[in-house]
Protein backbone atom coordinates (compact mmCIF):
# COMPACT_ATOMS: atom_id res chain seq x y z
CA UNK A 1 0.00 0.00 0.00
CA UNK A 2 1.31 3.46 -0.90
CA UNK A 3 2.25 5.54 2.13
CA UNK A 4 -0.44 8.08 2.92
CA UNK A 5 0.93 11.61 3.30
CA UNK A 6 -1.52 13.78 5.22
CA UNK A 7 -1.97 17.39 4.17
CA UNK A 8 -0.21 19.89 6.40
CA UNK A 9 -2.79 21.80 8.38
CA UNK A 10 -2.32 25.55 8.47
CA UNK A 11 -2.18 27.47 11.76
CA UNK A 12 -5.56 28.96 10.93
CA UNK A 13 -7.00 25.50 10.28
CA UNK A 14 -5.66 24.29 13.63
CA UNK A 15 -7.24 27.24 15.42
CA UNK A 16 -10.52 26.59 13.60
CA UNK A 17 -10.49 22.93 14.69
CA UNK A 18 -9.84 23.95 18.29
CA UNK A 19 -12.78 26.37 18.16
CA UNK A 20 -15.04 23.69 16.66
CA UNK A 21 -14.04 21.31 19.45
CA UNK A 22 -14.60 23.91 22.14
CA UNK A 23 -18.03 24.79 20.73
CA UNK A 24 -18.95 21.10 20.56
CA UNK A 25 -17.71 20.42 24.08
CA UNK A 26 -19.21 23.42 25.80
CA UNK A 27 -22.29 23.58 23.59
CA UNK A 28 -23.23 19.91 23.70
CA UNK A 29 -22.51 19.50 27.39
CA UNK A 30 -23.84 22.84 28.61
CA UNK A 31 -26.93 22.87 26.40
CA UNK A 32 -28.78 20.13 28.34
CA UNK A 33 -28.01 22.07 31.52
CA UNK A 34 -29.24 25.36 30.06
CA UNK A 35 -32.41 23.76 28.69
CA UNK A 36 -33.08 22.10 32.03
CA UNK A 37 -32.83 18.66 30.39
CA UNK A 38 -30.06 17.46 32.68
CA UNK A 39 -30.20 16.46 36.31
CA UNK A 40 -32.38 14.23 38.41
CA UNK A 41 -36.14 14.07 37.87
CA UNK A 42 -36.94 14.16 41.58
CA UNK A 43 -40.30 15.64 42.56
CA UNK A 44 -41.20 17.02 46.00
CA UNK A 45 -44.58 16.43 47.61
CA UNK A 46 -44.43 18.63 50.71
CA UNK A 47 -46.94 17.94 53.46
CA UNK A 48 -49.06 20.74 54.93
CA UNK A 49 -48.03 21.98 58.41
CA UNK A 50 -45.15 19.52 58.66
CA UNK A 51 -44.06 18.00 61.96
CA UNK A 52 -41.38 15.36 62.44
CA UNK A 53 -44.17 12.80 62.91
CA UNK A 54 -46.01 13.70 59.68
CA UNK A 55 -42.65 13.57 57.90
CA UNK A 56 -42.27 10.02 59.27
CA UNK A 57 -39.11 10.76 61.21
CA UNK A 58 -38.40 8.55 64.22
CA UNK A 59 -36.96 9.99 67.49
CA UNK A 60 -33.49 8.73 66.50
CA UNK A 61 -33.77 10.51 63.14
CA UNK A 62 -34.98 13.73 64.82
CA UNK A 63 -31.98 13.56 67.15
CA UNK A 64 -29.68 13.45 64.12
CA UNK A 65 -31.50 16.29 62.33
CA UNK A 66 -31.07 18.39 65.46
CA UNK A 67 -27.39 17.47 65.67
CA UNK A 68 -27.05 18.72 62.10
CA UNK A 69 -28.46 22.05 63.25
CA UNK A 70 -31.90 21.50 61.69
CA UNK A 71 -34.62 21.91 64.28
CA UNK A 72 -37.52 23.16 62.16
CA UNK A 73 -39.18 20.33 60.17
CA UNK A 74 -40.64 22.86 57.72
CA UNK A 75 -37.13 23.74 56.54
CA UNK A 76 -36.54 20.16 55.31
CA UNK A 77 -40.11 19.42 54.22
CA UNK A 78 -39.19 19.41 50.52
CA UNK A 79 -35.96 17.51 51.05
CA UNK A 80 -37.63 14.70 52.98
CA UNK A 81 -40.65 14.34 50.70
CA UNK A 82 -38.75 14.52 47.37
CA UNK A 83 -38.89 11.23 45.45
CA UNK A 84 -37.98 9.83 42.02
CA UNK A 85 -40.76 8.12 40.14
CA UNK A 86 -38.76 5.33 38.54
CA UNK A 87 -41.79 3.66 36.98
CA UNK A 88 -42.83 6.82 35.12
CA UNK A 89 -40.54 6.21 32.13
CA UNK A 90 -42.00 4.96 28.89
CA UNK A 91 -40.85 1.85 27.08
CA UNK A 92 -40.21 4.03 24.03
CA UNK A 93 -37.73 6.19 26.00
CA UNK A 94 -35.93 3.07 27.17
CA UNK A 95 -35.78 1.68 23.63
CA UNK A 96 -34.42 5.01 22.34
CA UNK A 97 -31.67 4.87 24.96
CA UNK A 98 -30.76 1.28 24.08
CA UNK A 99 -30.70 2.03 20.34
CA UNK A 100 -28.62 5.21 20.81
CA UNK A 101 -26.00 3.54 23.04
CA UNK A 102 -25.67 0.34 20.99
CA UNK A 103 -25.84 2.30 17.72
CA UNK A 104 -23.07 4.57 18.92
CA UNK A 105 -20.71 1.69 19.73
CA UNK A 106 -21.53 -0.12 16.47
CA UNK A 107 -20.79 3.08 14.53
CA UNK A 108 -17.49 3.69 16.32
CA UNK A 109 -16.25 0.09 16.06
CA UNK A 110 -17.17 -0.19 12.35
CA UNK A 111 -15.60 3.14 11.32
CA UNK A 112 -12.58 2.31 13.47
CA UNK A 113 -12.18 -1.01 11.69
CA UNK A 114 -12.16 0.71 8.30
CA UNK A 115 -9.42 3.08 9.49
CA UNK A 116 -7.55 0.27 11.27
CA UNK A 117 -7.28 -1.81 8.09
CA UNK A 118 -5.45 1.10 6.40
CA UNK A 119 -3.11 1.46 9.38
CA UNK A 120 -2.19 -2.23 9.36
CA UNK A 121 -1.85 -2.38 5.57
CA UNK A 122 0.57 0.57 5.59
CA UNK A 123 2.50 -0.63 8.63
CA UNK A 124 2.87 -4.30 7.67
CA UNK A 125 2.28 -4.12 3.91
CA UNK A 126 -0.59 -5.56 1.90
CA UNK A 127 -1.49 -9.19 2.58
CA UNK A 128 -0.02 -11.58 0.05
CA UNK B 1 8.23 5.03 23.01
CA UNK B 2 10.40 8.09 22.98
CA UNK B 3 11.68 6.99 19.58
CA UNK B 4 8.19 6.45 18.27
CA UNK B 5 7.02 9.80 19.49
CA UNK B 6 9.96 11.50 17.89
CA UNK B 7 9.20 9.82 14.59
CA UNK B 8 5.65 11.08 14.60
CA UNK B 9 6.27 14.58 15.85
CA UNK B 10 7.81 17.81 14.69
CA UNK B 11 11.11 19.13 16.00
CA UNK B 12 9.62 21.03 18.90
CA UNK B 13 8.37 17.76 20.44
CA UNK B 14 11.72 15.92 20.57
CA UNK B 15 11.76 15.99 24.33
CA UNK B 16 10.25 12.98 26.07
CA UNK B 17 8.44 12.79 29.40
CA UNK B 18 10.62 11.96 32.43
CA UNK B 19 10.64 8.39 33.86
CA UNK B 20 10.75 9.18 37.56
CA UNK B 21 7.72 7.48 39.15
CA UNK B 22 7.49 4.30 41.25
CA UNK B 23 4.58 2.03 42.40
CA UNK B 24 3.76 4.34 45.34
CA UNK B 25 3.23 7.23 42.92
CA UNK B 26 0.98 5.02 40.78
CA UNK B 27 -1.03 4.17 43.92
CA UNK B 28 -1.14 7.87 44.85
CA UNK B 29 -2.26 8.86 41.36
CA UNK B 30 -5.07 6.26 41.29
CA UNK B 31 -6.27 6.57 44.89
CA UNK B 32 -5.62 10.31 44.94
CA UNK B 33 -8.06 10.87 42.09
CA UNK B 34 -10.68 8.54 43.50
CA UNK B 35 -10.61 8.90 47.28
CA UNK B 36 -12.65 12.08 46.94
CA UNK B 37 -15.48 9.76 45.85
CA UNK B 38 -15.68 8.75 49.51
CA UNK B 39 -15.72 12.37 50.66
CA UNK B 40 -18.49 13.51 48.29
CA UNK B 41 -20.74 12.24 45.52
CA UNK B 42 -21.19 8.54 46.48
CA UNK B 43 -24.01 9.59 48.78
CA UNK B 44 -26.23 10.69 45.87
CA UNK B 45 -26.67 6.91 45.48
CA UNK B 46 -28.36 6.97 48.89
CA UNK B 47 -30.72 9.59 47.46
CA UNK B 48 -31.50 7.32 44.51
CA UNK B 49 -32.21 4.15 46.46
CA UNK B 50 -31.61 4.47 50.21
CA UNK B 51 -28.62 3.50 52.35
CA UNK B 52 -28.76 -0.29 51.79
CA UNK B 53 -29.06 0.29 48.05
CA UNK B 54 -25.92 2.46 48.14
CA UNK B 55 -24.03 -0.32 49.96
CA UNK B 56 -25.10 -2.99 47.49
CA UNK B 57 -24.19 -0.60 44.65
CA UNK B 58 -20.81 -0.01 46.30
CA UNK B 59 -20.03 -3.74 46.21
CA UNK B 60 -21.31 -4.31 42.67
CA UNK B 61 -19.36 -1.27 41.52
CA UNK B 62 -16.35 -2.78 43.34
CA UNK B 63 -16.83 -5.92 41.25
CA UNK B 64 -17.06 -3.77 38.10
CA UNK B 65 -13.80 -2.03 38.95
CA UNK B 66 -12.07 -5.29 39.85
CA UNK B 67 -12.85 -6.42 36.29
CA UNK B 68 -11.61 -3.04 35.00
CA UNK B 69 -8.36 -3.36 36.97
CA UNK B 70 -7.76 -6.96 35.83
CA UNK B 71 -8.39 -6.19 32.16
CA UNK B 72 -6.59 -2.89 32.21
CA UNK B 73 -3.53 -4.28 33.97
CA UNK B 74 -2.99 -6.90 31.26
CA UNK B 75 -3.32 -4.47 28.38
CA UNK B 76 -1.39 -1.69 30.12
CA UNK B 77 1.49 -3.95 31.11
CA UNK B 78 1.91 -4.51 27.35
CA UNK B 79 0.98 -1.06 25.99
CA UNK B 80 2.99 1.09 28.41
CA UNK B 81 2.65 4.50 26.79
CA UNK B 82 1.33 7.93 27.71
CA UNK B 83 -2.35 8.29 26.95
CA UNK B 84 -3.16 4.94 28.60
CA UNK B 85 -6.40 3.54 27.20
CA UNK B 86 -6.20 5.97 24.27
CA UNK B 87 -2.98 4.34 23.08
CA UNK B 88 -4.44 0.89 23.74
CA UNK B 89 -7.50 1.65 21.60
CA UNK B 90 -5.32 2.99 18.79
CA UNK B 91 -3.35 -0.26 18.58
CA UNK B 92 -6.18 -2.69 19.24
CA UNK B 93 -9.53 -1.33 17.97
CA UNK B 94 -8.72 1.56 15.64
CA UNK B 95 -8.27 5.34 15.37
CA UNK B 96 -11.89 6.47 15.83
CA UNK B 97 -12.26 4.35 18.97
CA UNK B 98 -8.99 5.84 20.21
CA UNK B 99 -10.27 9.36 19.58
CA UNK B 100 -13.44 8.58 21.55
CA UNK B 101 -11.51 6.95 24.38
CA UNK B 102 -9.26 10.00 24.57
CA UNK B 103 -12.33 12.19 24.92
CA UNK B 104 -13.87 9.87 27.56
CA UNK B 105 -10.71 10.25 29.60
CA UNK B 106 -10.51 13.99 29.18
CA UNK B 107 -14.16 14.56 30.10
CA UNK B 108 -14.34 12.03 32.92
CA UNK B 109 -11.33 13.73 34.53
CA UNK B 110 -12.15 17.32 33.66
CA UNK B 111 -15.70 16.99 34.99
CA UNK B 112 -14.36 15.29 38.11
CA UNK B 113 -11.91 18.16 38.50
CA UNK B 114 -14.83 20.60 38.19
CA UNK B 115 -16.77 18.59 40.79
CA UNK B 116 -13.79 18.76 43.14
CA UNK B 117 -13.55 22.51 42.76
CA UNK B 118 -17.30 22.88 43.47
CA UNK B 119 -16.82 20.81 46.65
CA UNK B 120 -13.92 23.01 47.79
CA UNK B 121 -16.16 26.05 47.38
CA UNK B 122 -18.99 24.30 49.25
CA UNK B 123 -16.67 23.25 52.08
CA UNK B 124 -15.36 26.79 52.50
CA UNK B 125 -18.96 28.05 52.55
CA UNK B 126 -19.99 25.43 55.16
CA UNK B 127 -17.05 26.24 57.43
CA UNK B 128 -17.71 29.98 57.02
CA UNK B 129 -21.37 29.46 57.97
CA UNK B 130 -20.33 27.51 61.06
CA UNK B 131 -18.06 30.42 61.98
CA UNK B 132 -20.94 32.87 61.56
CA UNK B 133 -20.01 34.28 58.13
CA UNK B 134 -22.90 33.42 55.86
CA UNK B 135 -23.27 34.09 52.15
CA UNK B 136 -19.61 34.16 51.09
CA UNK B 137 -18.81 34.01 47.38
CA UNK B 138 -17.52 30.50 46.56
CA UNK B 139 -16.24 31.37 43.09
CA UNK B 140 -12.81 32.78 44.03
CA UNK B 141 -12.01 29.55 45.91
CA UNK B 142 -13.09 27.44 42.94
CA UNK B 143 -10.97 29.45 40.50
CA UNK B 144 -7.99 29.60 42.84
CA UNK B 145 -7.92 25.84 43.45
CA UNK B 146 -8.05 24.98 39.73
CA UNK B 147 -5.43 27.60 38.82
CA UNK B 148 -3.06 26.55 41.62
CA UNK B 149 -3.21 22.86 40.70
CA UNK B 150 -2.79 23.61 36.99
CA UNK B 151 0.33 25.61 37.87
CA UNK B 152 1.64 22.71 39.98
CA UNK B 153 1.09 20.32 37.07
CA UNK B 154 2.75 22.75 34.69
CA UNK B 155 5.86 22.76 36.90
CA UNK B 156 6.51 19.00 36.94
CA UNK B 157 5.09 15.53 37.42
CA UNK B 158 7.29 14.37 40.31
CA UNK B 159 6.45 17.33 42.54
CA UNK B 160 2.78 16.97 41.58
CA UNK B 161 2.58 13.29 42.52
CA UNK B 162 4.71 13.66 45.66
CA UNK B 163 2.17 16.30 46.73
CA UNK B 164 -0.61 13.82 45.94
CA UNK B 165 1.07 11.00 47.86
CA UNK B 166 1.16 13.02 51.08
CA UNK B 167 -2.34 14.56 50.95
CA UNK B 168 -3.94 11.29 49.78
CA UNK B 169 -2.38 9.40 52.69
CA UNK B 170 -3.69 12.02 55.15
CA UNK B 171 -7.21 11.88 53.65
CA UNK B 172 -7.22 8.05 53.82
CA UNK B 173 -5.99 8.01 57.43
CA UNK B 174 -8.77 10.51 58.33
CA UNK B 175 -11.41 7.97 57.17
CA UNK B 176 -9.79 5.21 59.27
CA UNK B 177 -9.57 7.50 62.33
CA UNK B 178 -13.23 8.47 61.93
CA UNK B 179 -14.19 4.78 62.02
CA UNK B 180 -12.21 4.23 65.23
CA UNK B 181 -13.42 7.57 66.62
CA UNK B 182 -17.11 6.59 66.44
CA UNK B 183 -16.22 3.24 68.11
CA UNK B 184 -18.92 0.99 66.56
CA UNK B 185 -18.21 -1.69 69.20
CA UNK B 186 -19.02 0.66 72.10
CA UNK B 187 -22.48 1.08 73.69
CA UNK B 188 -21.95 4.87 73.59
CA UNK B 189 -21.33 4.93 69.85
CA UNK B 190 -23.31 7.63 68.00
CA UNK B 191 -23.99 5.14 65.17
CA UNK B 192 -27.71 4.26 64.97
CA UNK B 193 -28.02 1.96 61.95
CA UNK B 194 -31.01 0.03 63.27
CA UNK B 195 -33.00 3.20 64.02
CA UNK B 196 -32.06 5.15 60.89
CA UNK B 197 -32.63 2.29 58.47
CA UNK B 198 -35.84 0.81 59.83
CA UNK B 199 -39.15 0.49 57.95
CA UNK B 200 -39.46 2.57 54.77
CA UNK B 201 -35.96 3.96 55.28
CA UNK B 202 -34.43 0.53 54.57
CA UNK B 203 -35.18 0.43 50.85
CA UNK B 204 -37.41 3.46 50.13
CA UNK B 205 -37.78 2.58 46.43
CA UNK B 206 -37.66 -1.20 46.77
CA UNK B 207 -35.23 -3.20 44.64
CA UNK B 208 -35.40 -0.87 41.65
CA UNK B 209 -33.71 1.68 43.94
CA UNK B 210 -30.75 -0.71 44.23
CA UNK B 211 -30.38 -0.70 40.45
CA UNK B 212 -30.79 3.09 40.34
CA UNK B 213 -28.08 3.51 42.99
CA UNK B 214 -25.53 1.84 40.67
CA UNK B 215 -25.37 5.22 38.89
CA UNK B 216 -23.49 6.82 41.79
CA UNK B 217 -21.99 3.51 42.94
CA UNK B 218 -19.35 4.08 40.29
CA UNK B 219 -18.34 7.25 42.06
CA UNK B 220 -16.66 5.28 44.87
CA UNK B 221 -13.97 4.18 42.39
CA UNK B 222 -14.24 6.32 39.24
CA UNK B 223 -10.83 7.25 37.90
CA UNK B 224 -8.72 4.38 39.30
CA UNK B 225 -7.97 3.35 35.72
CA UNK B 226 -6.12 6.67 35.43
CA UNK B 227 -2.99 4.99 36.75
CA UNK B 228 -2.19 4.01 33.17
CA UNK B 229 -1.89 7.64 32.13
CA UNK B 230 1.50 7.75 33.83
CA UNK B 231 2.83 4.77 31.85
CA UNK B 232 5.50 6.77 30.07
CA UNK B 233 6.68 8.39 33.28
CA UNK B 234 6.96 5.20 35.40
CA UNK B 235 10.38 3.59 35.81
CA UNK B 236 9.09 0.01 35.50
CA UNK B 237 5.61 0.05 33.94
CA UNK B 238 5.08 -3.72 33.68
CA UNK B 239 5.58 -4.10 37.45
CA UNK B 240 4.49 -0.79 38.91
CA UNK B 241 1.23 -0.28 37.00
CA UNK B 242 -0.56 -3.58 37.90
CA UNK B 243 0.80 -3.42 41.46
CA UNK B 244 -0.19 0.22 42.03
CA UNK B 245 -3.63 -0.28 40.44
CA UNK B 246 -4.52 -3.43 42.40
CA UNK B 247 -3.30 -1.87 45.67
CA UNK B 248 -5.44 1.16 44.82
CA UNK B 249 -8.62 -0.93 44.32
CA UNK B 250 -8.05 -2.68 47.69
CA UNK B 251 -7.55 0.67 49.41
CA UNK B 252 -10.74 2.03 47.87
CA UNK B 253 -12.85 -1.02 48.77
CA UNK B 254 -11.82 -0.57 52.41
CA UNK B 255 -12.39 3.19 52.40
CA UNK B 256 -15.75 2.91 50.59
CA UNK B 257 -17.17 0.33 52.99
CA UNK B 258 -16.00 2.24 56.08
CA UNK B 259 -17.40 5.48 54.69
CA UNK B 260 -20.80 3.96 54.01
CA UNK B 261 -20.88 2.31 57.45
CA UNK B 262 -20.11 5.47 59.40
CA UNK B 263 -22.28 7.86 57.35
CA UNK B 264 -25.33 5.56 57.17
CA UNK B 265 -25.21 5.21 60.94
CA UNK B 266 -25.03 8.94 61.57
CA UNK B 267 -27.47 10.62 59.14
CA UNK B 268 -31.08 10.09 58.02
CA UNK B 269 -31.02 8.84 54.41
CA UNK B 270 -32.96 11.87 53.13
CA UNK B 271 -30.19 14.18 54.37
CA UNK B 272 -27.31 11.90 53.42
CA UNK B 273 -28.74 11.47 49.90
CA UNK B 274 -28.19 15.13 49.04
CA UNK B 275 -25.30 16.17 51.35
CA UNK B 276 -22.47 18.14 49.71
CA UNK B 277 -19.74 17.02 52.14
CA UNK B 278 -21.03 13.84 53.87
CA UNK B 279 -17.80 12.79 55.62
CA UNK B 280 -17.34 16.28 57.02
CA UNK B 281 -20.95 16.07 58.27
CA UNK B 282 -20.10 12.68 59.80
CA UNK B 283 -17.18 14.35 61.58
CA UNK B 284 -19.56 17.00 62.92
CA UNK B 285 -21.99 14.33 64.16
CA UNK B 286 -19.27 12.23 65.78
CA UNK B 287 -19.27 14.61 68.75
CA UNK B 288 -15.52 15.16 68.49
CA UNK B 289 -14.16 18.55 67.42
CA UNK B 290 -10.83 16.92 66.53
CA UNK B 291 -12.58 14.50 64.17
CA UNK B 292 -14.63 17.31 62.64
CA UNK B 293 -11.46 19.32 61.90
CA UNK B 294 -9.67 16.21 60.65
CA UNK B 295 -12.52 15.31 58.27
CA UNK B 296 -12.68 18.93 57.09
CA UNK B 297 -8.97 18.73 56.28
CA UNK B 298 -9.51 15.29 54.74
CA UNK B 299 -12.26 16.69 52.49
CA UNK B 300 -10.05 19.56 51.40
CA UNK B 301 -7.03 17.30 50.79
CA UNK B 302 -9.00 14.63 48.96
CA UNK B 303 -10.55 17.18 46.61
CA UNK B 304 -7.17 18.80 45.97
CA UNK B 305 -5.50 15.41 45.38
CA UNK B 306 -8.27 14.37 43.05
CA UNK B 307 -8.30 17.58 41.06
CA UNK B 308 -4.53 17.41 40.88
CA UNK B 309 -4.55 13.86 39.51
CA UNK B 310 -7.37 14.75 37.12
CA UNK B 311 -5.39 17.61 35.59
CA UNK B 312 -2.42 15.23 35.27
CA UNK B 313 -4.47 12.52 33.53
CA UNK B 314 -6.69 14.69 31.33
CA UNK B 315 -3.70 16.64 30.04
CA UNK B 316 -1.79 13.40 29.21
CA UNK B 317 -4.76 12.11 27.23
CA UNK B 318 -5.15 15.45 25.39
CA UNK B 319 -1.38 15.54 24.80
CA UNK B 320 -1.42 11.99 23.40
CA UNK B 321 -4.14 12.95 20.91
CA UNK B 322 -2.28 16.09 19.89
CA UNK B 323 0.96 14.19 19.38
CA UNK B 324 -0.82 11.82 16.99
CA UNK B 325 -2.54 14.73 15.19
CA UNK B 326 -5.99 13.49 16.28
CA UNK B 327 -6.15 17.03 17.62
CA UNK B 328 -4.11 20.01 16.36
CA UNK B 329 -0.43 19.09 16.71
CA UNK B 330 0.17 22.20 18.81
CA UNK B 331 -1.12 20.27 21.84
CA UNK B 332 1.54 17.58 21.44
CA UNK B 333 4.37 19.72 22.79
CA UNK B 334 6.43 19.03 25.92
CA UNK B 335 7.74 21.92 28.01
CA UNK B 336 11.49 22.34 27.30
CA UNK B 337 12.35 22.83 30.98
CA UNK B 338 9.66 21.13 33.08
CA UNK B 339 9.07 18.26 30.61
CA UNK B 340 5.28 18.42 31.04
CA UNK B 341 2.49 18.64 28.41
CA UNK B 342 2.05 22.29 29.31
CA UNK B 343 -0.16 23.44 26.45
CA UNK B 344 -2.71 20.69 27.15
CA UNK B 345 -2.66 21.59 30.85
CA UNK B 346 -3.39 25.24 30.11
CA UNK B 347 -6.06 24.53 27.46
CA UNK B 348 -8.18 22.39 29.80
CA UNK B 349 -8.26 24.99 32.60
CA UNK B 350 -11.10 27.11 31.11
CA UNK B 351 -13.09 23.99 30.20
CA UNK B 352 -13.00 22.90 33.86
CA UNK B 353 -13.88 26.40 35.01
CA UNK B 354 -16.91 26.67 32.71
CA UNK B 355 -18.47 23.66 34.41
CA UNK B 356 -17.21 24.31 37.95
CA UNK B 357 -18.70 27.80 37.94
CA UNK B 358 -22.00 27.10 36.25
CA UNK B 359 -23.38 23.62 36.93
CA UNK B 360 -24.81 21.75 39.95
CA UNK B 361 -22.60 19.11 41.54
CA UNK B 362 -24.79 16.07 40.82
CA UNK B 363 -24.97 16.96 37.13
CA UNK B 364 -21.23 17.56 36.80
CA UNK B 365 -20.67 14.21 38.53
CA UNK B 366 -23.13 12.54 36.14
CA UNK B 367 -21.19 13.88 33.13
CA UNK B 368 -18.03 12.43 34.62
CA UNK B 369 -19.69 9.08 35.41
CA UNK B 370 -21.14 8.82 31.91
CA UNK B 371 -17.76 9.36 30.26
CA UNK B 372 -16.30 6.77 32.64
CA UNK B 373 -19.12 4.36 31.85
CA UNK B 374 -18.54 4.67 28.11
CA UNK B 375 -14.87 3.96 28.74
CA UNK B 376 -15.65 0.83 30.79
CA UNK B 377 -17.91 -0.38 27.97
CA UNK B 378 -14.96 -0.01 25.60
CA UNK B 379 -12.69 -2.14 27.83
CA UNK B 380 -14.37 -5.54 27.26
CA UNK B 381 -14.39 -4.85 23.50
CA UNK B 382 -10.73 -3.90 23.77
CA UNK B 383 -9.52 -6.96 25.68
CA UNK B 384 -11.55 -9.44 23.60
CA UNK B 385 -10.05 -7.99 20.41
CA UNK B 386 -6.59 -7.88 22.03
CA UNK B 387 -6.69 -11.62 22.83
CA UNK B 388 -8.15 -12.37 19.38
CA UNK B 389 -5.62 -10.33 17.40
CA UNK B 390 -2.64 -11.24 19.57
CA UNK B 391 -3.21 -14.55 21.42
CA UNK B 392 -1.10 -15.19 24.53
CA UNK B 393 1.67 -16.99 22.64
CA UNK B 394 2.26 -14.12 20.20
CA UNK B 395 3.34 -11.26 22.47
CA UNK B 396 4.69 -11.20 26.01
CA UNK B 397 2.47 -9.59 28.62
CA UNK B 398 3.74 -8.18 31.93
CA UNK B 399 0.54 -9.51 33.51
CA UNK B 400 -2.07 -12.00 32.21
CA UNK B 401 -5.52 -11.67 33.79
CA UNK B 402 -7.21 -14.98 34.68
CA UNK B 403 -10.56 -16.48 33.57
CA UNK B 404 -10.75 -14.61 30.25
CA UNK B 405 -13.39 -13.80 28.91
CA UNK B 406 -15.38 -13.97 32.17
CA UNK B 407 -14.19 -10.59 33.57
CA UNK B 408 -14.98 -8.94 30.21
CA UNK B 409 -18.50 -10.38 30.12
CA UNK B 410 -19.19 -9.50 33.77
CA UNK B 411 -17.95 -5.97 33.10
CA UNK B 412 -20.20 -5.66 30.05
CA UNK B 413 -23.23 -6.88 32.03
CA UNK B 414 -22.53 -4.46 34.90
CA UNK B 415 -22.14 -1.60 32.42
CA UNK B 416 -25.56 -2.45 30.94
CA UNK B 417 -27.11 -2.33 34.43
CA UNK B 418 -25.42 1.02 35.08
CA UNK B 419 -26.74 2.54 31.83
CA UNK B 420 -30.21 1.60 33.02
CA UNK B 421 -29.40 3.06 36.46
CA UNK B 422 -28.39 6.39 34.90
CA UNK B 423 -31.48 6.26 32.69
CA UNK B 424 -33.60 6.11 35.87
CA UNK B 425 -33.74 9.79 36.73
CA UNK B 426 -31.04 11.15 34.38
CA UNK B 427 -32.15 9.73 31.00
CA UNK B 428 -32.03 12.95 28.98
CA UNK B 429 -28.51 13.71 30.21
CA UNK B 430 -27.43 10.24 29.06
CA UNK B 431 -28.91 10.70 25.58
CA UNK B 432 -27.37 14.22 25.28
CA UNK B 433 -23.93 12.92 26.22
CA UNK B 434 -24.01 9.99 23.78
CA UNK B 435 -25.38 12.37 21.13
CA UNK B 436 -22.31 14.55 21.67
CA UNK B 437 -19.98 11.58 21.15
CA UNK B 438 -21.81 10.60 17.95
CA UNK B 439 -21.40 14.13 16.53
CA UNK B 440 -17.68 14.37 17.37
CA UNK B 441 -17.13 10.85 15.99
CA UNK B 442 -18.58 11.90 12.63
CA UNK B 443 -16.47 15.09 12.73
CA UNK B 444 -13.34 13.00 13.35
CA UNK B 445 -14.02 10.30 10.76
CA UNK B 446 -15.07 12.60 7.93
CA UNK B 447 -12.83 15.60 8.62
CA UNK B 448 -10.12 15.41 11.21
CA UNK B 449 -8.69 11.99 10.33
CA UNK B 450 -7.29 13.29 7.03
CA UNK B 451 -4.49 14.98 9.01
CA UNK B 452 -3.42 11.74 10.66
CA UNK B 453 -0.63 9.53 9.33
CA UNK B 454 -1.74 5.94 8.85
CA UNK B 455 0.95 3.33 9.50
CA UNK B 456 2.92 5.60 11.84
CA UNK B 457 0.13 5.39 14.42
CA UNK B 458 1.13 1.82 15.13
CA UNK B 459 4.22 2.19 17.32
CA UNK B 460 4.31 -1.06 19.34
CA UNK B 461 6.88 -3.71 18.31
CA UNK B 462 4.16 -6.31 17.80
CA UNK B 463 3.60 -8.75 14.92
CA UNK B 464 0.78 -8.26 12.42
CA UNK B 465 -2.60 -8.74 14.13
CA UNK B 466 -4.40 -11.96 13.25
CA UNK B 467 -7.15 -11.54 10.69
CA UNK B 468 -5.68 -8.37 9.12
Amino acid sequence: MAKYVPPKQSKLGQIFDVIVLLVLIIGALRLPLLLGMAGGSKVSAPVADPTWETLKQSPAMVEKWNALGITDPASVNEMITARYDYWAFSTLELLVMIVVVIGYFVLVVRFSNVEYKEVIAEKFGDRK
Amino acid sequence: MAKASQAAAPAVEKISLLRVLGPAHVWALGVGIVLVGEYMGWNFGVGKGGAYAALIACWFAGLLYTCVAMIDSEVTSTVAAAGGQFTQAKHIVGPLMAFNVGLYLVFAYTMLEAGNAITIGFLVDTVANMAGHSGIDQRPFIILSIMFLAWLNYRGVLATLNFNLVITAIAFIAVILLFFGVAPWSADSPLKHADLMAGDAALPYGWIGVVAAMHFGLWYYLGIEGTTQAAEEVRSPARALPFGTMAGIITLLIAATLTWYVCAGLMPWEYLGQAGVPLFDAGRLSGSTTLMVLLGIGTLFSTLASANGCINDASRAWFGMGRDHYLPAWFGAVHPKFRTPYRSIIFLVPVALVFALGAPLDQVITFSILSGLLEYTFMPINVILFRKKWPLDTIKRGYVHPFHPLPALVLLALCAVTYFAVFLGYGTQLIAMVGFYIVVSLWFHFWRYRFVKRGDQFTMPWPRPRGY
